[in-house]
């Protein structure tokens, strides 16, 4: 493992992509930070810009207008990083599958822009901050 | 000058950088207990540092390239040769007359470095975050200075650090009042809470760092880890005799009951956690020991607790406090300071 990863694994920080959620995934990550998950005993930090980011979380459906800014967002973060679709709508679409507005699930739309891009799903709608943190963690492992 | 004294010298910069990070460990960890919460491991800040060592740097496309990449270059350097002039002062006691002008310059130097690379990346957010960093610049440089003056009058002229660190101007009223004010500029230089309007994660999105990443972001944090050395240093030369076992018994007494109070206060408003309380007697003991640092973490708590218990100003408000009630507040001090000095009056 190179001390990239490494190091990777011990300090994330993570920048939050909306793509077209119903607020209660978002509602849901915000909790890891409160005092009762507290995710920054972690290394986990919420940062303002993509490019200090290490992960994307998504949340929700992408829909056709959201499209290009989630694109533009990967394109914009600095790699390595590693893209987590939080909740059932972002890993699958969801309740929203098949819709008239919907682009795709995320992992599709990005492997398209970036066909080695890391992702690991945090399924759930909305997922449980317990979920998330395991999600996270486990995945890191698996790097 | 001997081959020891040279290592020594290189020695400095990484003991700085280690101890920057330390202290920047020690914001997050003790910002967490205010908040409930446990906190980042030790080695986090370090850790922080070397995974953007090992990120991409991405450069924005209308950025003026070498401008971009100078900046915090530019501003890493300023820090650093702060802290070494105050590692001189501090262990070396070398009199070299006029150090504390050249720290008072550099002290700006890391500001400058910020507005140069927030206005050479072509970012709306990184160009409203550079204009509010220019205005809190002016802002608090006046009542810095200003608070410099009474300690210039307090020691009666001295113009070299270690010449001032012989002297504690903060055990008389003018001294207090131009340490307390000293503080706040501090804060704002530091880009701590009620001033961090030029960062304001949650409008600008980390404002004038906002495209910075990889490498020179790293440089960024490494650089403000050091300011959290360098600057409560230099109030501790000018204000509170410096690092020296002297005065064991005067500032280190009052910074290790201003500690506990703080402490215990803390621990009946909220009921739970041995922790404070252990931490306490730990702080107790340990700044009755280490007169010298103790100072240095009194004023390191000082800073986070006024980090912790404020919202963000705007930048209109900060402007008003610096230049309305700081000046004012300053002004009066040296009023007090001559006046003191006049008649012979050491407590005013
Ligand atoms: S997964 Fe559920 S909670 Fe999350 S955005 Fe979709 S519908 Fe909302």
């Amino acid at each position: 493992m190179s001390w990239k990863m490494w190091s990777l694994k011990k300090s994330i920080w993570v920048f939050h992509v909306n793509t077209g959620a119903c607020n209660n995934c978002d509602i849901e990550i915000v909790n890891c930070l409160t005092p009762k998950y507290d995710i920054e005993r972690f290394g986990i930090k919420l940062v303002g810009s993509p490019r200090h980011a290490d992960a994307l979380l998504v949340t929700g459906v992408v829909t056709l207008q959201a499209l290009p800014r989630l694109l533009e967002v990967y394109r914009q973060t600095a790699k390595p990083c590693v893209v987590f679709p939080i909740g059932a709508c972002a890993c699958d679409t969801g309740i929203f599958y098949n819709g008239y507005h919907v682009a795709g699930p995320v992992d599709k739309i990005i492997r398209e822009e970036d066909p080695n891009a890391i992702i690991a799903y945090v399924p759930g709608c909305p997922p449980k901050p317990e979920a998330m943190i395991s999600g996270v963690m486990k995945a890191l492992s698996a790097i | 000058m001997s081959l020891f004294t040279v290592l020594l010298w290189i020695l400095v910069v990484p003991v700085t950088i280690v101890l920057g990070l330390a202290a920047s460990w020690i914001v997050r960890k003790v910002s967490a207990l205010v908040q409930w919460r446990v906190g980042p491991p030790l080695f986090q800040p370090a850790y922080d540092v070397i995974k953007l060592m090992g990120k991409e740097i991405l450069i924005p496309e209308e950025a003026n390239k070498s401008v971009f990449m100078m900046a915090p270059l530019i501003g890493f350097v300023g820090v650093l040769l702060l802290s070494l002039i105050l590692w001189n002062a501090l262990a070396v006691q070398r009199p070299f007359v006029g150090d504390v002008i050249v720290a008072i310059y550099l002290m700006v130097l890391p500001s400058l470095a910020l507005i140069l690379g927030g206005s050479s990346s072509a970012s709306p957010h990184a160009s409203i975050g550079t204009a509010r960093e220019m205005k809190l610049v002016m802002g608090y440089e006046l009542p810095l200075v200003l608070a410099f003056i009474v300690v210039l009058i307090k020691t009666g002229g001295q113009l070299s650090l270690a010449g001032i660190s012989q002297q504690v101007p903060v055990l008389s009223i003018s001294g207090m009042l131009a340490f307390i004010v000293a503080l706040l500029c501090v804060q704002a230089k530091l880009g701590f809470v009620p001033f961090d309007i030029a960062e304001a994660e949650t409008e600008l999105g980390s404002g004038v760092l906002m495209e910075y990443s990889g490498a020179l972001l790293a440089l960024w944090k490494v650089m403000q880890a050091v300011m959290l050395v360098a600057l409560p240093f230099f109030l501790m030369i000018l204000f509170l005799g410096g690092y020296g076992t002297n005065h064991l018994t005067g500032v280190g007494a009052i910074s290790a009951i201003i500690l506990l109070i703080v402490f215990v206060v803390g621990r009946f408003m909220s009921g739970r956690s041995k922790f404070l309380d252990v931490m306490a007697l730990l702080s107790f003991i340990g700044i009755c020991i280490l007169a010298g640092l103790g100072k240095y973490v009194l004023i390191l708590v000082l800073l986070i607790l006024i980090k912790n218990t404020n919202p963000r100003l705007k930048i209109d408000q900060a402007m008003k406090f610096f230049w309305g009630f700081c000046t004012v507040t300053l002004v009066v001090s040296i009023i007090l300071a001559s006046l003191g000095n006049y008649y012979n009056v050491s407590w005013l």
